[in-house]
C-alpha cells in the first residue's frame, strides 16, 4: 500500500518577482486521504494548479511524478486524462442544466456523433449511487443544495476513472451533516482504491480523517505528519503552520484607546439570499474611539461580507440585530448613510470594486466627498487639485503627478490612494479590509505608519486581516471569525498565532 | 526641431482624440477636391450641418447612455412619435410654439424615465427594456398618424427651428453681422478658457505642452471655427438648428466635465461597484442618464419634425442606430466610463459628411451603406488598438 502514487519534486512557481512556491516536495503514497494544510498564501492552492496543468509545464520548475513517471501536462485535460482530476471550493457546475448533463459535460456520449442522453441518465444513476446521492439524474442543479452539488462534482470525478481525487476547501460552504457525509464518502472510495488530496482549513476534519498532513508555509514544504504514527494533532499542525518568526516590522504608537463605544453590533445576523445562508450569525462586537480592532480569520469566514452588511448593507441581505453608532441605534439603507454617519469601508479588491482605474488619481481621492469641492453642484478645479496633493504628500504617494491614471499605480500606491479617498470625507471609522495584500514590505510600513498616525487623531480603524503577523502587530484587540460567526476575542496581550488560528479552524 | 518632437508625442499620446479630427479633416479635403470645392461651398456646409442636428443630439445622448454600460435603442421612433404629438399639438390644438416645445422636452423626459425605471429598478436588460420601446412607440407613432397620414406644420416659427437662420441684423460686406459675432465671441472664448487653463496647470506644475506649439494650436482651432463661421455668414448665417446643437454641446460638455454629476455618470460607467461602495447612488444616476437621453430624443423629434415641415409615419427609422453609429466613431467605449460629448458631435458630424459628400459624388446609395459601415469599423478598430497600446 506504500507505493506512491505521485511525487512532486522541487517544485518553484514565481508569480511576476513574487515566490508563490519554493522548492516543494510533496509525496502522497497509493489509497491514502492526504490533507494539505496551511494559512492563506501558503501556497496549497497553487501547488494543486501545478499539479492539474492549470498552470502548464514550463511555467514552473521541478518534476511531478504520476503512476511512476514523469508528467508534463500542458493543459487540465492532460491531467485528467491520467486520472487526476480536481474539485474546486467554487464549484464549476452549469445551475440551469441538469445532474446528468453536468456529470458528462466535456465528456459526452455519444453514438455516432450523436449525444445518447439516455446512456447518459443510466450511467448517471449508477454513478450517483455511488456517491450515495438518490436523486433524479434529470434535476436541475440549481434545485439541490450546495452539499449535494459537491457530491454531483465528485460522481463527475468517477465517470472519468479517477485515480487521484483533489478537493479544494470541499465542507467550507457545508454545513457539519453535509460536511460528515461527504467524509464518509471519501473513506469508502479511498476503500476502492482511489487516492485523495483534501485542501482544508478545518482541522477537526484533517485529524478525523488524514491518513497524512502536508504542512505548506510560505510556498515551503514545512512537513509530513503521519497519522499511524499519531503524529496529526492539533497542536503540532499550528505549530507547523504559524511557525514564522515574526519580523518586528510594526511601528509602535502612543495612544490611549478612548472607554467610548464607537461603534456596536448586537446580535447582528445577515442573510444571504443568493447562497440560501446566514454570513454572518450572532455577532456581537464592538469598537471604541481611538482603536484598531483586528478581525482574523480564514478565508470564507465571513469577514467581507460582515464589513459590507455594516456598510450600507450593498449586498442586501436580511439582517436582523442592532447597529449602534455612538450608542445610538441607525439603519443603514445604502452607502451614502454610512459614508454620511461617519464610516469608510476599504475594498479588499482594490482593483475589482476600489478603484477607477481608467481615472486619475485627483478624480479617484475625490470622488465620495465632490460636494465639499463644488459650488451648486460644479466641481471647483482648483480646490480638487489641491486636496489631491495633499493627500499625494501625506500618504506619499509615487507618481509623477496627480494626473496619472490609477490604473499605471503599483499595488501600494493604489492602496495609498484608495485610503486617501477616504480620509477625505473624514470618518470616525475606517474599516480596512486586507490592507496590504499584494503589497511589497516597504509600502506595508508606509500603511501601518498611516494606520497609527490616523488613531493618534482619534480615529478607529478595523483591520480585517489574514496575514496573522499583521494582526498581531497592529491590533489593539483582535475578533476571530469563522463560518459566519465569532469564535472568540483576544486581548492584544493574550494573541498568540497558535490562539488565533486555534480559534479561526473551529 | 523640438517643436516637431513634441508635436509627434503629443499625436502619439492623443491619437484617439486628435485622430477623429484628422479623419474629418481629411473626409472632406478629399470632399472638395473630387467636388471641385462644390463642398466646402457655404450652401452645402450648412445644409450639412442642419441635416445632421437631430442625429448630433441624439448621439450626445446615447453616448452618456453607453458610457455608463447601457443602451437605447427606443431613442429613434420616440423621436419620431414625439415629433408626431408636436406637430399634433400644433396643427390640431392649435398650440403656441413656446407652449408645444416645453410639453414635447416634458413628455421625451418622463418617457426616458421610464425606461430608467425599468432599468435601473426593476433590473431588466437595457437591451431588453428599450427594444419594447422600440416596438411601442413605432406603433405609437403609426396610431398618431393613422388618420391624417402625413401631418404637414404650417407654422413658421416652428419650421425656422430646422429650416430657418437667426437674423443678421446688419450685413458687413455681404457677410451676416450676428454669425460674425457669434463666431468671434466663440474664437474669444475659447482662447480665454484654454489660457486659464494652461496657466492653472503650469501653476500646479502638472505637463503643459510648450508654448510655441500651444500657439499654433491655439491658432489653428481659431482659424478653423473663423474659417467655419466666415463661410456660413457668407450664406445665410447661422441656422437655428446650428445654435441648438452648439446649446446642447456647450450645456453637456460643462456637465460631463464641470459638474459633480458629471463625475458620478463616469464614475458609475468605469466601476458601478467602486460607485456603489463609494457611496454614488447608480439607479440615481441611471435615471438620470435616461431621463435625459428621452428628452434629447424629444428634441431630436422637433428638429427632424421642423426639418420636413410635417410628422411622417416612418419618422425616426433607424435614428437610434445612426446616433449609436456616430457615438461609436466619437470614441465613446463599449466597456463604459470613456466618452466625450465634444466626440459624439464631431462622429454625428463625420457621419454626416460622409452621406452628404457621397450624395454630391452621386455614389449609388447600396455602396453608401457599406462605406459608412467600413468607417465605423475602421473608428472602433483604430480604438481597440489604441488602446492596446496605452495598456
Amino acid at each position: 500500500m506504500s507505493e506512491p502514487i505521485l511525487e512532486m519534486r522541487g517544485i518553484s512557481k514565481e508569480f511576476t518577482g513574487v515566490k508563490a512556491l519554493s522548492n516543494v516536495n510533496f509525496k502522497v503514497d497509493q489509497g491514502e486521504i492526504h490533507c494539505l494544510v496551511g494559512e492563506n498564501g501558503a501556497g496549497k492552492s497553487t501547488l494543486m494548479k501545478v499539479l492539474s496543468g492549470v498552470y502548464p509545464h514550463g511555467e514552473y520548475s521541478g518534476d511531478i511524478y504520476f503512476d511512476g513517471q514523469v508528467q508534463q501536462f500542458n493543459k487540465i485535460s492532460d491531467s485528467v486524462d491520467r486520472g487526476i482530476v480536481i474539485i474546486y471550493q467554487e464549484l464549476a457546475l452549469f445551475p440551469d442544466l441538469s445532474i446528468y448533463e453536468n456529470i458528462f459535460i466535456g465528456n459526452e456520449l455519444q453514438r455516432k456523433g450523436v449525444l445518447d442522453w439516455n446512456e447518459a441518465v443510466v450511467r448517471s444513476k449508477e454513478l450517483l449511487n455511488k456517491v450515495n446521492l438518490h436523486i433524479n439524474p434529470e434535476t436541475l442543479i440549481k434545485e439541490i443544495g450546495v452539499g449535494k452539488q459537491q457530491l454531483v462534482e465528485i460522481a463527475k470525478a468517477l465517470s472519468k476513472k479517477v485515480k487521484l481525487l483533489i478537493l479544494d476547501e470541499p465542507t467550507a460552504a457545508l454545513n457539519d451533516k453535509d460536511s460528515e457525509n461527504l467524509l464518509n464518502l471519501l473513506r469508502e472510495l479511498k476503500k476502492q482504491g482511489i487516492t485523495s488530496i483534501m485542501i482544508s482549513h478545518k482541522l477537526n476534519e484533517v485529524i478525523s480523517i488524514a491518513d497524512k498532513a502536508t504542512v505548506l508555509r510560505d510556498g515551503q514544504t514545512i512537513c509530513t505528519l503521519n497519522a499511524a504514527k499519531g503524529e496529526v494533532t492539533e497542536a503540532a499542525i499550528i505549530k507547523n503552520m504559524v511557525g514564522r518568526e515574526i519580523e518586528d516590522i510594526y511601528p509602535k504608537r502612543n495612544h490611549q484607546v478612548s472607554p467610548d463605544r464607537l461603534l456596536e453590533l448586537k446580535n447582528w445576523t445577515a442573510y444571504d439570499p443568493k447562497l440560501g445562508r446566514n454570513i454572518a450569525e450572532d455577532v456581537n462586537i464592538h469598537v471604541n474611539y481611538g482603536e484598531i480592532v483586528g478581525i482574523a480569520g480564514l478565508m470564507g469566514a465571513g469577514r467581507t461580507e460582515l464589513a459590507l452588511s455594516i456598510f450600507g448593507n450593498s449586498k442586501k441581505y436580511k439582517i436582523s440585530g442592532d447597529l449602534l453608532v455612538d450608542g445610538n441605534q441607525i439603519q443603514f439603507k445604502h452607502t451614502s448613510d454610512a459614508i454620511k454617519s461617519g464610516i469608510a469601508y476599504v475594498t479588499e479588491d482594490r482593483k475589482g470594486d476600489g478603484l477607477f482605474l481608467l481615472q486619475d488619481i485627483k478624480n479617484n481621492i475625490s470622488i465620495s466627498n465632490l460636494k465639499n469641492l463644488s459650488d451648486y453642484g460644479v466641481v471647483n478645479d482648483n480646490e480638487e487639485i489641491k486636496t489631491a496633493e495633499e493627500y499625494r504628500k501625506s500618504l506619499g504617494i509615487k507618481t509623477p503627478s496627480i494626473e496619472q491614471k490609477v490604473g499605471n499605480l503599483s499595488g501600494g500606491n493604489q492602496q495609498k490612494v484608495s485610503i486617501g479617498k477616504w480620509l477625505f470625507v473624514g470618518p470616525k471609522l475606517l474599516i480596512l479590509d486586507e490592507p496590504t495584500r499584494g503589497i511589497d514590505v516597504g509600502a506595508k510600513l508606509e500603511i501601518y505608519t498611516v494606520m497609527n498616525k490616523l488613531i493618534e487623531s482619534g480615529m478607529s480603524i478595523i483591520m480585517i486581516s489574514s496575514e496573522l503577523g499583521e494582526v498581531l502587530g497592529m491590533s489593539d484587540r483582535v475578533y476571530v471569525m469563522a463560518k459566519g460567526e465569532i469564535k472568540g476575542e483576544l486581548s492584544s496581550e493574550e494573541a498568540t498565532q497558535e490562539k488565533i488560528m486555534g480559534l479561526a479552524t473551529l | 526641431m523640438n517643436l516637431f518632437k513634441e508635436a509627434k508625442g503629443l499625436l502619439k499620446h492623443n491619437i484617439r482624440d486628435y485622430g477623429m479630427y484628422i479623419a474629418l479633416l481629411v473626409i472632406m479635403l478629399i470632399f472638395t477636391i473630387l467636388t471641385d470645392g462644390l463642398f466646402m461651398s457655404s450652401r452645402n456646409i450648412s445644409n450639412l450641418i442642419d441635416s445632421s442636428g437631430y442625429i448630433a443630439v441624439l448621439a450626445v445622448g446615447v453616448m452618456l447612455v453607453i458610457v455608463i454600460r447601457h443602451i437605447d435603442l427606443s431613442i429613434g421612433f420616440l423621436a419620431g412619435f414625439l415629433g408626431a404629438i408636436a406637430a399634433i399639438l400644433l396643427v390640431q390644438y392649435d398650440l403656441p410654439v413656446f407652449l408645444v416645445i416645453p410639453i414635447i422636452l416634458v413628455l421625451g423626459m418622463f418617457a426616458g424615465s421610464i425606461t430608467g425605471f425599468l432599468v435601473a429598478k426593476v433590473g431588466i436588460p437595457a437591451f431588453v427594456a428599450t427594444l419594447a420601446g422600440w416596438l411601442i412607440y413605432r406603433g405609437a407613432l403609426l396610431q398618431a398618424t393613422e388618420k391624417s397620414g402625413t401631418i404637414n406644420v404650417d407654422n413658421d416659427t416652428f419650421n425656422a427651428i430646422g429650416n430657418g437662420y437667426i437674423p443678421s441684423i446688419a450685413e458687413v460686406g455681404g457677410l451676416h453681422l450676428l454669425s460674425l459675432l457669434i463666431g468671434a465671441v466663440f474664437i474669444l472664448y475659447y482662447i480665454y478658457s484654454t489660457v486659464k487653463n494652461r496657466n492653472n496647470k503650469i501653476r500646479y506644475n502638472f505637463d503643459v505642452v510648450s508654448k510655441p506649439l500651444f500657439i499654433i494650436q491655439l491658432v489653428l482651432v481659431s482659424a478653423l471655427i473663423g474659417y467655419i463661421t466666415w463661410i456660413l455668414a457668407g450664406y445665410n448665417g447661422f441656422s437655428w438648428t446650428m445654435i441648438i446643437i452648439l446649446i446642447v454641446l456647450i450645456v453637456y460638455h460643462f456637465i460631463t466635465t464641470k459638474t459633480v454629476l458629471g463625475r458620478h455618470i463616469y464614475a458609475v460607467g468605469s466601476n458601478p461597484e467602486a460607485a456603489h461602495l463609494s457611496g454614488i447612488n447608480v439607479s440615481k444616476i441611471t435615471f438620470i442618464v435616461f431621463g435625459s437621453m428621452g428628452m434629447l430624443s424629444a428634441l431630436s423629434g422637433i428638429l427632424f419634425t421642423s426639418r420636413l415641415q410635417s410628422a411622417t409615419t416612418t419618422a425616426g427609422t433607424l435614428f437610434e442606430l445612426d446616433a449609436i453609429a456616430a457615438a461609436f466613431v466619437g470614441g465613446v467605449s463599449a466597456a463604459g466610463g470613456v466618452g466625450k460629448v465634444t466626440g459624439a458631435v464631431i462622429g454625428a458630424v463625420v457621419m454626416a459628411t460622409l452621406v452628404n459628400g457621397m450624395n454630391l459624388l452621386g455614389v449609388g446609395i447600396a455602396s453608401q451603406y457599406m462605406i459608412r459601415g467600413g468607417v465605423l469599423a475602421l473608428a472602433v478598430i483604430f480604438d481597440v488598438m489604441t488602446r492596446k497600446q496605452r495598456a
